[in-house]
């Protein structure tokens, strides 16, 4: 705005760059740095909330029926009578080491149960993140080129309607359609076996993506639009056109990489949003994710298993977030290169 | 080239800027602002007028289970053979309650706390916001089951679960708000006064933060619902033999040929509830941003009713 | 030098409206221009003249369309020529140079991507008229704007060069191609005085080479007085005077130009500024007749009847009003001076010794003194980034960051104005910069106003209350039905009236005023700038006046200090300072300051 630049300083030209750090390297080293003291606090919470279970563990597997020698037996097989630095300790020890505990449901190892559904889960939200990042992102970019057209409209409109259904009536929605009632084209619960891998059978993959995907599009699209029409309407897009620019090269050569800041912001949303959307979608598919494997936990009050898929989770989330800042940053060339 | 050029000012007259009423006024007079309230209404009143009329009890067993619809059971029965149209008209209000309670427990904490942090900015803001970061690396659903395992599923907890998981999320939005507004030359002349700082929060800001607010306040109602509604279908809002409808969409789903008015009812009335609630947030979303357009600029610009911001 | 040649833009009668109504932001505009000549379209906001500036490209913004007339660029008609058609002329044929290059400027491409793409866009035009290589040509582009010497320009991103530079790569970008039109919308708002002379003269130069007709649109008068050889002076959408630029200045028929001038400062004298009341009117509330007739001194019940047609005064002059009897010939208005005295410091109420400030690591103020008198207006001025916001600021307590002394009335102030007393808050008033933010948009103005009476005299009644800021309302000329009304509601000029009210309604002895008239139109600036200087008298107050508009400052102080990168340069009587300033800093500021030169008046585009 004029009000602003009119006080814009007219000083020397570029000075050469000093010699702080790169600002890609600098943030990315402050952004991990963070992220590992928030996984760490991260891990405290998770702890301190299953110390504060009133009673203990011991008699959450045990029941009330237990005595008081069986209880004590298993308290001090699970190391409850030690003090609570020291079984956070261990805990943490642990899961640095890879030994993360066993589960209290069967027994098993921990990481036996988490394992395989972690990579199912990673499966479940890649496939179900790029096709909806594709499809989004072209929609929303057409929708912006082709502002107030019917499409626009008819698009912003069932965008809006769709956005906030909970995933779990558009999983039944489209269990209703393709499975049960209307067409019997697809299987309603997945009948993949704990352990094995979700790729051997895509066919059931496909409603439990489908679903994650009709969700999350529309909110894609409408950002990206927003992006775009943002930069379609900016004065340096209205000055390409006053240089006599062709249409399509002031799209895509100015236009659209304006658009991919923000664009990536959304998209690192998305993936963070699908690491919770699994939850409801697993259970629903009974897809071997961890999402069905943190409900069971909770169902049965499975701590260590809660514990480090809450763990898992939390990493999954500064990851992401990490590489959306960064590649955000990357985009911004007045961020990248200071003045 | 976007100062207050002969273009600005030449669009449509001032229009008053106004609190939270004019607001909820103008969106509900846009052609998406209506059709949202009116499926929001429909539904509340469906919650709210519910449990009067049903015309059995929700929790007695009446008709075979998975019966089809007939005379005594119009929608026919569920999985325990009960009327599935009173357990529907019963089932709202508590989600309703819950959401709402859920809503506003997130959003006075994250307004006050987002408040504070932009405006005192400092230590007070690195606290809050690295509190918000660490709150922030659990997805809300998870966060709310976390709770949930530990202390047993009971409303009160999950409406506390939810509230706190809506607070960072709110709070950075709002801190974001009140940055743009600190900056503001009219909060610095009554700083200028001498005026005690928390005055100046409630008294210059906070009314000027009404538009992001409404805003935050919709989306969140409308996630609360989700969230809720998604917690009792997986078996931790109310304990059985509650009539929640994401419960029944859960316990009914086995029966899904059977009876698919078991699930699909409480499922449709539950989407209509989302659609509504997103929709006319969303008109409001655009009043606001027509608004604070025109204060930004100090010109007269402000779209049209119902045209894309 | 080549004399004014054929023809090369005519608009005849060009109307433009809001899209789908008979709202008319812009109506009956018709000018020509020959190649060779720069023609001047001056109004101020709400005139339509950037409106106009686009059409000359075909363009037009979203919600507006051209409702009748031609637009001819050469031989084409920009209104109905086809997409293509714009495409091959728009960069080529017609160029653009906006008001804000950075926002002008793609922020995501490199300097060298936008200056090329120009050449790849128009690849006949250029291979038509001979350019050779583009890569050459581009180079000689940059050495003709001022910009050869600067290493790794092309690789660079916009936000990393400076206004100026900026500006002069727009100004390549536009000329490479050897436009035979060139429309410039108000290029130097956002640069300083010394780059703004140094890119006027580069527009100057390089229309005069290639014989270019140039129409160059701007609030300020001054600016335009010195490279135009024609005006057209608009309003309310219309053309309401045009003619040579000796004609206009010299013998303004219209009595909006005449008062135009009249509110436009000089750095030569010391008068008094005589502002327009009111505002110039809104697109859909337009009245009957001539739309200047509300606010004229000269109207008579025949203006108010219908359109009003335009009159032809000898020597090409036209004006669109029905009392040119009465205005045609010089304005005889005398000027009236502004005292010089009081130029001594007696009483002094403000004392500033030694005050270094920083902003983190980068220092802003080094070692500045000045001081303030009772009765007394001191002005100072800088360019952006002399320092003079923040010292502002310091005196105040708004910036904390200081070392020195801050006295007022001989006793030392704490830094922070949370520390200050009551006392002290009181009597130092600062009127912000910004009208649009100064005000809560969620308080009435009567709200607003009793503020600051509220919180130091809670204990007034609510009628002593009432009393106290319905006079102070009246005191800024504003009506008693401003009470009620909410800040969006006002213009620019109100809104700061108010500000100003706010300041004054508990009877301060300092008023810092920081760039108050910025952003504001110069009729505008005119009635608050001589708002201030009566009330100052009457209320014998102290004024410390901070403002990079040098000629303003003839008009209200009678000191002035003068900043440059933190440090006072100058410093004396404003008489003194402006005729013959001692120091080269203030010397070449005072040669850059564009001038109205009223009366007889030659133009510009120098011989080659």
């Amino acid at each position: 705005m004029s009000l602003n630049t009119a006080l814009a300083s007219d000083v020397a030209p570029p000075r050469p760059r000093a010699t702080a750090p790169h600002p890609v390297t600098r943030l990315i080293v402050q952004r991990v740095a963070l992220g590992v003291v928030t996984l760490w606090v991260v891990s405290v919470i998770i702890f301190a909330a299953t110390v504060a279970l009133p009673g203990n563990a011991a008699t959450a597997i045990l029941g009330h029926s237990a005595t008081p020698a069986q209880l004590h037996a298993l308290e001090a097989q699970l190391h409850l009578n030690r003090p609570v630095f020291d079984q956070y300790g261990s805990w943490i020890g642990g899961i640095l080491t890879g030994h993360p505990g066993k589960s209290l449901a069967n027994g098993m190892p921990v990481w036996s149960i988490v394992g395989p559904a972690v990579l199912n889960s990673a499966v479940l939200v890649a496939v179900s993140g790029i096709i909806a990042s594709i499809v989004g992102v072209t929609l929303g970019v057409v929708a912006a080129v082709r502002k107030d057209s019917l499409f626009d409209h008819a698009s912003s409109v069932l965008a809006l309607a769709v956005t906030s259904l909970p995933e779990f009536v558009v999983a039944i929605t489209l269990i209703i359609l393709f499975a049960t009632v209307v067409w019997h084209v697809l299987p309603a619960v997945s009948l993949l076996a704990p352990g094995t891998h979700a790729w051997a059978s895509p066919r059931e993959l496909i409603l439990p993506v489908a679903t994650l995907v009709i969700v999350t599009v529309p909110y894609i699209t409408r950002m990206t639009r927003a992006a775009m029409v943002e930069a379609l309407a900016s004065d340096y897009v209205e000055m390409a056109r006053l240089k006599g620019l062709p249409t399509r090269r002031i799209l895509v050569v100015h236009a659209l990489p304006n658009a991919v800041a923000p664009v990536v912001q959304v998209l690192g949303l998305t993936f963070l949003y699908l690491a919770g959307g699994i939850v409801v979608v697993e259970y629903v598919f009974a897809f071997p994710g961890i999402g069905e494997s943190l409900v069971n936990a909770v169902t049965n009050r499975d701590v260590p298993v809660i514990q480090m898929i809450v763990l898992l989770l939390a990493g999954f989330y500064v990851l992401v977030n990490i590489i959306a800042d960064v590649v955000a940053l990357l985009a911004t060339p007045r961020r990248r290169l200071p003045r | 080239m976007a100062t207050a050029s002969d273009v600005t000012v030449a669009v449509l007259p001032a229009r008053r800027h106004g609190g939270w009423a004019a607001i909820l006024r103008r969106a509900a007079s846009l052609p998406r602002g209506r059709v949202g309230l009116g499926l929001l209404g429909l539904v509340v009143a469906v919650a709210v007028v519910g449990p009067f009329v049903a015309p059995h009890s929700a929790t007695a067993s009446i008709v075979a289970p998975f019966a089809g619809p007939s005379r005594q059971a119009i929608l026919g029965g569920d999985v325990l053979g009960r009327d599935v149209l009173s357990r529907v008209l019963d089932g709202g209000w508590v989600l309703l309650a819950m959401a709402a309670a859920a809503t506003a427990l997130g959003v006075a904490l994250g307004t006050a706390s987002g408040i504070a942090a932009g405006y005192l900015q400092g230590r007070p803001d690195g606290i809050i916001m690295r509190t918000v970061d660490v709150l922030l690396a659990f997805p809300q659903l998870v966060f709310a089951l976390l709770l949930v395992s530990i202390l047993g599923p009971t409303v009160w907890l999950t409406v506390l679960a939810v509230g706190l998981s809506h607070a960072p999320q709110v709070a950075r939005v709002m801190r974001s708000a009140t940055l743009d507004v600190s900056e503001r030359d009219f909060v610095k002349a009554t700083e200028l006064l001498g005026v005690k700082r928390r005055r100046i929060m409630t008294e210059e800001i906070l009314p000027n933060l009404v538009s992001p607010l409404m805003v935050e306040i919709g989306l969140r109602l409308t996630y609360s619902i989700v969230i809720i509604a998604g917690l009792s279908f997986l078996g931790f809002g109310q304990p059985p033999p509650a009539p929640n409808w994401g419960i029944m969409i859960n316990e009914n789903r086995q029966g899904l040929v059977l009876n698919p008015w078991a699930v699909v009812v409480p499922a449709i009335l539950i989407a209509l509830l989302t659609i509504g609630a997103s929709t006319f947030t969303d008109a409001v979303a655009r009043v606001t941003i027509g608004i604070d357009r025109e204060a930004e600029t100090g010109a007269v610009l402000a779209p049209a009713a119902g045209e894309e911001p | 030098m080549t004399p004014p040649g054929d023809v090369r833009v005519d608009v005849q009668g060009l109307r433009i409206v809001l899209a789908g109504s008979s709202v008319d932001v812009v109506d009956d505009v018709s000018f020509q221009v020959r190649s060779g000549e720069l023609l001047g379209l001056v109004g101020e906001s709400g005139s339509g003249k950037t409106t106009v500036a686009l059409a000359l490209l075909g363009h037009v913004r979203r919600g507006l369309e051209v409702a009748a007339g031609r637009v001819l660029v050469g031989d084409n008609d920009m209104v109905k020529a086809s997409e293509q058609q714009l495409q091959r002329l728009r960069g080529a044929e017609v160029v653009y140079i906006p008001q804000d290059p950075a926002s002008a400027l793609n922020p995501v491409l490199r300097i060298g991507t936008q200056l090329t793409e120009v050449f790849q866009a128009h690849r006949q035009v250029a291979a038509a008229k001979h350019l050779g290589d583009p890569k050459a040509r581009l180079r000689q582009t940059l050495e003709e704007v001022g910009l050869g010497k600067t290493p790794q320009l092309l690789k660079a991103y916009p936000h990393q060069l400076s206004g100026g530079q900026q500006q002069r790569a727009v100004l390549a970008m536009a000329f490479a191609l050897r436009p035979s039109v060139i429309v410039l919308d108000e290029p130097t708002t956002a640069l300083d005085v010394t780059t703004q002379r140094h890119v006027l003269d580069t527009v100057r130069r390089l229309c005069g080479a290639y014989g270019v007709a140039a129409v160059y649109i701007s609030h300020d008068l001054a600016v335009v007085g010195s490279l135009a050889n024609t005006l057209t002076v608009m309003y309310a959408g219309k053309v309401v005077e045009s003619g040579t630029t000796a004609a206009v200045f010299g013998r303004p028929a219209h009595p909006y130009t005449r008062r135009l001038l009249r509110a436009i400062p000089s750095p030569e004298r010391s008068e008094v500024l005589e502002g327009i009341e009111g505002q110039p009117p809104h697109p859909t509330r337009r009245p009957r007749g001539c739309d200047f007739a509300p606010r004229c001194p000269m109207a008579a019940p025949a203006c108010s009847d219908g359109p009003v047609p335009v009159v032809s005064l000898p020597g090409g002059h036209l004006v669109r009003c029905l009392r040119t009897k009465l205005t045609t010939g010089p304005d005889t208005r005398h000027p009236v001076q502004i005292s010089a005295s009081r130029a001594d410091a007696r009483d002094t109420q403000l004392r500033v010794s030694g005050l270094s400030a920083r902003y983190g690591t980068t220092e802003a103020l080094c070692d500045v003194s000045l001081t303030v008198g009772r009765d007394q207006c001191v002005a100072l001025v800088g360019e952006s980034g002399s320092g003079k916001t923040t010292l502002a600021r310091c005196v105040v307590g708004l910036h904390t960051s200081w070392s020195g002394q801050v006295q007022f009335r001989g006793q030392d102030l704490p830094r922070s104005a949370q520390q200050r007393r009551p006392q002290v808050l009181q009597a130092i008033q600062y009127i912000f910069q910004n009208p649009y933010t100064a005000l809560n948009p969620r308080k009435t103005i009567g709200q607003i106003i009793e503020r600051p009476l509220h919180h130091f005299h809670p204990s007034l009644s609510r009628s002593e209350r009432d009393e106290r800021v319905t006079r102070v309302l009246s005191d800024v000329a504003l009506g008693p039905d401003f009470w009620s009304r909410h800040p969006d509601q006002l213009s620019g000029g109100e809104r700061q009236r108010v500000a100003i009210a706010r300041a004054l309604v508990v009877s301060p002895d300092l008023l810092v005023c920081d760039e108050i008239t910025s952003a504001l139109d110069v009729s505008v600036q005119a009635t608050i700038v001589e708002l201030l200087r009566r009330l100052q008298a009457e209320r014998h107050l102290s004024l410390l006046f901070i403002t990079h508009n040098l000629a303003l400052v003839r008009s209200i102080a009678q000191t002035v200090t003068v900043l440059s990168g933190g440090k006072v340069v100058e410093n004396g009587p404003v008489k003194r300072v402006f005729e013959r300033p001692e120091n080269p800093y203030t010397v070449r500021l005072m040669e850059d300051v564009p001038k109205v030169v009223r009366g007889e008046q030659q133009p510009r585009l120098p011989a080659p």
